[in-house]
């Protein structure tokens, strides 16, 4: 199972870096779709299947970021026509090398924090570090307020990956914490897309620099 | 001595085999495109009457021009002794020659480049410079696979790396399959096959190889065409040499499995060609950017 664990962090951590590379902002979408979709799996591989808390989790996990969240982001797009490119501000490619740096840097994290106890899989730790570095870099670097949401996403399922690394420890908290976490997680996204759309008529983060109490314009 | 004979006879396969290689691939796109299309055979026909033909110099062109296609097909020709095929050796091995052959590719493209700018044409020097500029992103990612590849196989020289990787269908698979997409992107991109370049066009806008070799003609344009299907084959067998677990199975069978690898490939990238549009060219250096960061992933797995 240890071996099948890590086949799937390659294919997260491979997602994130598609995402950095990828210019389709509705690509982006699905690309986190999968990642979730894939992440959700993760319950059920890394829990003995004697209790039905990984099976609820699992598909709790899959249901919100396989497909409410991905579906909240498609609707947005639609609605706030916007451009469909991505409009980074650090270009694609050095967006990729960021990426490859952020890899290495994760790795060699893994190799200087040594857990008490044996992870589930070797890659959780790594790919988790990853996922977070990569979400926070989306965060900064995008331009379109969506790619802000999803650098949320991203950078929520590196923590969600790094609690799962706790999970045959602590079930019952770490369950929660996750639970917590996606609830949260829509409920921001939810109203910071839709206050975005309200605000603004454009959802443009370069151009938000208005936006407090007072006006001068 | 049966070794060295069959690396022999696996080299010279290899030079008779390489153009009928490129006709699959127009068979292919023919039969998407639901033609009839030109016979299997038609490059070789092609490179008879080239051959036969007499070549005609411009008066600006110097020595330099007429080097470039004999000492690409000569270093095009080394490369092919060196790399490995259907479980036989390469005939000449030594450690760090995968770098070698890198770098006599290398030497085919500065050649080929030398030799479109000295015809002083500002057509051939755009094409010179794209190509340039892409194989500057498909070298590293090459030579990073290939040191992956080196790294999984503890060795150094092509022959002991290519076709010896064992591997089963199963979880760890994931830095052989990057190592894969990795080697499949620059072959494309060497090649000049479609996402990167796109070997039927005529249009000044859209050309990278072809239009380097404008002026080239008779027996030179006869050893450019032999030396670019040579190319492919090259970079073929080491890409199915990589992915082809064949370890342990008898020579003939080995050797069978992997020319029956070669002509899959050329149908693959038939029908990549029918089903794929041209990437722009400015999305090319993201495309390679991509197989430069999933070769570097792979070697991190490995080298972890």
């Amino acid at each position: 199972m240890r071996e099948w664990i890590d086949l799937l962090m390659v294919l997260v951590a491979v997602t994130n870096l598609a995402i950095l590379g990828v210019s389709r902002l509705r690509t982006c979408i699905r690309l986190s779709a999968i990642q979730g979709a894939m992440l959700g799996c993760l319950p059920l591989m890394v829990a003995p299947l004697e209790s039905w808390t990984p099976l609820l989790l699992a598909l709790v996990t899959i249901a919100l970021k396989g497909w409410v969240l991905p579906a909240l982001l498609e609707r947005s797009l639609v609605e706030a026509n916007v451009q469909r490119e991505v409009q980074p501000f650090v270009g694609y490619n050095a967006s990729i090398l960021i990426g490859v740096i952020a890899i290495a840097a994760s790795f060699w994290f893994n190799t200087r924090l040594p857990l008490p106890f044996d992870p589930p899989g070797t890659l959780m730790i790594p790919t988790a570090f990853f996922g977070v570095l990569v979400g926070l870099f989306i965060l900064v670097s995008r331009k379109i307020a969506l790619n802000q949401v999803i650098g949320y996403l991203v950078l929520e399922n590196g923590i969600y990956t790094f609690g799962l690394v706790l999970m045959p420890h602590q079930t019952l908290m770490v369950e929660l914490g996750i639970l917590l976490d996606l609830f949260v997680g829509v409920f921001v996204m939810g109203i910071a897309i839709f206050q975005i759309n309200r605000e603004f008529d454009h959802i443009d983060a370069d151009r938000m620099t208005g936006l407090r109490d007072w006006s001068d314009e | 001595m049966i070794s060295i004979l069959s690396s022999i006879l696996t080299v010279l396969c290899g030079f008779a085999l390489a153009p009928l290689l490129l006709g699959v691939v127009n068979r292919t796109k023919a039969v998407f495109a639901g033609r009839k299309g030109q016979p299997l055979l038609q490059l070789y026909f092609d490179l008879t009457r080239l051959i036969g033909k007499g070549a005609v110099y411009s008066r600006t062109t110097s020595w330099v021009f007429r080097a470039g296609p004999i000492v690409g097909l000569a270093a095009i020709a080394i490369a092919m002794t060196l790399v490995p095929f259907g479980g036989s050796r390469g005939l000449v091995s030594f450690a760090g020659d995968f770098f070698f052959v890198a770098y006599l590719l290398g030497i085919l493209r500065f050649l080929w480049v030398v030799a479109a700018l000295d015809t002083g044409s500002s057509f051939e020097g755009m094409g010179a410079s794209r190509e340039v500029a892409f194989s500057a992103l498909a070298e590293p990612a090459l030579l990073l696979a290939l040191t992956a590849v080196a790294w999984m196989t503890r060795s150094l020289s092509l022959s002991e790396m290519v076709g010896r990787l064992s591997w089963t269908l199963g979880p760890g698979v994931a830095p052989i399959a990057m190592v894969g997409c990795t080697l499949f992107v620059v072959f494309l991109a060497e090649n000049a096959r479609i996402p990167v370049d796109d070997p039927n066009t005529h249009l000044e806008l859209t050309m990278i190889h072809e239009v380097m070799v404008l002026d080239h003609s008779g027996p030179d344009f006869a050893m450019i065409q032999y030396t670019a299907a040579l190319k492919f084959w090259l970079l073929g067998a080491i890409l199915i040499g990589v992915l082809l677990p064949l370890e342990g199975l008898p020579m003939i069978i080995r050797f069978l499995v992997s020319v029956a690898g070669m002509f899959t490939l050329a149908v693959l990238v038939g029908i990549v060609e029918s089903t794929m549009a041209r990437l722009r060219l400015l999305k090319v250096p993201q495309l390679l950017a991509g197989a430069c960061a999933l070769a570097i992933f792979a070697l991190i797995l490995v080298v972890r």
